[in-house]
């Protein structure tokens, strides 16, 4: 019978959350690596029980771990993680230079179809690639000595490379996007890039819609419709439908524009989720009401889903890396919260139940279909 | 042999219980006993000390003897009580909440 595997990472270890493809009765393990952060955990979709998890601490530093029984057991992994030559400076936050510096891995985006290569997202802002299984990485450095490289600065979690889109339809061709300079793609496996921000305005950058400097916070694919990215800024829900080339505005009636997370239905590339925050300074739900907003129509209209959900009194935030969508039909959409909450639904948001209530804040979520 | 002791976090990375016991020739230095460290348990490598430069990394603290060596130079021979194994060398998490 089908399954789910969800896959947390929290401040203070990762979790997998695993149940049958009525997704009512969870199993919950873990914490796996307690006491460390664990930013991100993905699996391969070329081999299910390959999974990676980022695993860091602001005193021991980078470790990348690696399954291969579905999250198991662990291995430690190469976490050597060197930029590539001398890799100079970008902005600091009072807009000096300031040395581009490895802190930690954000996000790891397993290959489609090779399950020894995997990408590493990392603050300060480069891309990695690893061949042999994680044993070794090396920077695709065209992206970080992008000529604007010295003009990118920190959004205020760090200048984090978040996320990584491999698009499955144009071989070669991936996205990355890092907060704050904006979203860039390579057609060519890495080998060269381009910053594809063309239509985002951004206030607190001195010019509202320059080629980079834009927070972006996340950003989303269908792999039906991989043209099509969806995009939720600091500020603003964006869409593109000719891959990055132009950005259109799609926030239309959601009660407030700013958020992190947002995801595309497994089987329907113009139902999108997003989880709309109040304010850059107020990063907890609208009236304290936790509502995901979906809409069916590719943006603009969009309904609050809150059933299930907590509907008064409700302060946590849900980060950038913490939803995702299983493929089964119905559609299953998860999404982890600050205060330590796993939500899922597995009839495409109509109706929500927590998984597990009490885990520390949420970093990531990913799920897994299983056979 | 050098006794050392590891915090918890990197005790569990390592995979030992206890003080680690390593043999170092010549010198007793922090930096023989680190470079002696990290090839027993490569996966040590850079969670205490860059990979390239060796630099201290700003969390971590070297005690012994109920001393602070932390910022003496790497290349300074340690206390006899450690260099004879009769005092441990402590390599600890600074203190900080979280």
């Amino acid at each position: 019978m089908s399954g789910v595997r969800v896959l947390v990472g929290t401040r203070k270890g990762a979790f997998v959350l695993t149940a049958d493809g009525q997704r009512k009765d969870w199993t919950v393990a873990g914490p796996h690596f307690p006491g460390w952060e664990i930013y991100h955990v993905k699996g391969s979709p070329a081999e299910a029980d390959r999974i990676w998890a980022s695993q860091s601490s602001g005193w021991f530093g980078q470790v990348i771990q690696r399954s291969d029984d579905g999250g198991g057991t662990w291995a430690p992994a190469g976490s050597d993680f060197s930029y590539d030559g001398e890799p100079g400076t970008h902005q600091w936050y009072d807009g000096t230079p300031h040395p581009w510096e490895f802190a930690r891995v954000w996000h790891l985006e397993p290959s489609l179809d090779d399950p020894d290569t995997v990408y590493a997202g990392v603050e300060d802002a480069g891309l990695f690639r690893s061949s042999d299984g994680g044993g070794t990485w090396q920077e695709l450095p065209a992206l970080r000595s992008h000529k604007s490289g010295p003009s990118w600065q920190p959004g205020a979690g760090g200048m984090c490379l978040h996320t990584i889109l491999l698009d499955p339809a144009h071989p070669g061709r991936m996205y990355a996007a890092i907060s704050a300079a904006g979203a860039f793609r390579s057609d060519d496996a890495g080998e060269s890039w381009r910053p594809v921000n063309q239509g985002l305005h951004s206030e607190g950058i001195p010019d509202e819609d320059a080629e980079v400097g834009h927070c972006v916070h996340r950003i989303a694919q269908h792999p039906a419709r991989p043209d099509t990215l969806f995009m939720q800024k600091h500020w603003d829900v964006m869409r593109s439908d000719d891959g990055g080339g132009s950005w259109h505005e799609i926030s239309g009636n959601l009660p407030t524009d700013f958020g992190f997370p947002i995801d595309v239905h497994a089987h329907e590339p113009d139902t999108v989720y997003v989880v709309p925050i109040t304010s850059d300074s107020h990063h907890f739900p609208p009236e304290g009401k936790l509502r995901v907003f979906r809409s069916r129509t590719g943006g603009q209209d969009w309904e609050p889903l809150t059933r299930g959900l907590p509907q008064e009194h409700c302060y946590v935030n849900v980060l950038r890396d913490a939803m995702a969508v299983d493929s089964l039909d119905d559609c299953g959409i998860y999404f982890g919260t600050t205060g330590g909450q796993v939500y899922g639904s597995a009839d495409s948001g109509d109706t929500w139940a927590p998984i597990v209530r009490d885990l520390p804040a949420v970093l990531s979520v990913e799920v897994q279909t299983l056979p | 042999m050098i006794r050392v002791v590891l915090p918890a976090h990197l005790r569990t990375l390592a995979q030992v219980d206890g003080e680690v016991q390593l043999q170092v020739d010549g010198p007793v230095t922090q930096r023989a006993v680190l470079d002696s460290l990290e090839a027993r348990y490569p996966v040590l490598c850079g969670t205490i000390r860059d990979r390239r430069s060796g630099k201290r990394r700003a969390f971590v603290r070297f005690f012994a003897c109920e001393q602070d060596l932390s910022h003496e130079s790497p290349d300074d021979e340690l206390p006899d009580p450690v260099a004879r194994g009769d005092e441990p060398y402590l390599i600890v998490g600074a203190m900080a909440g979280g």
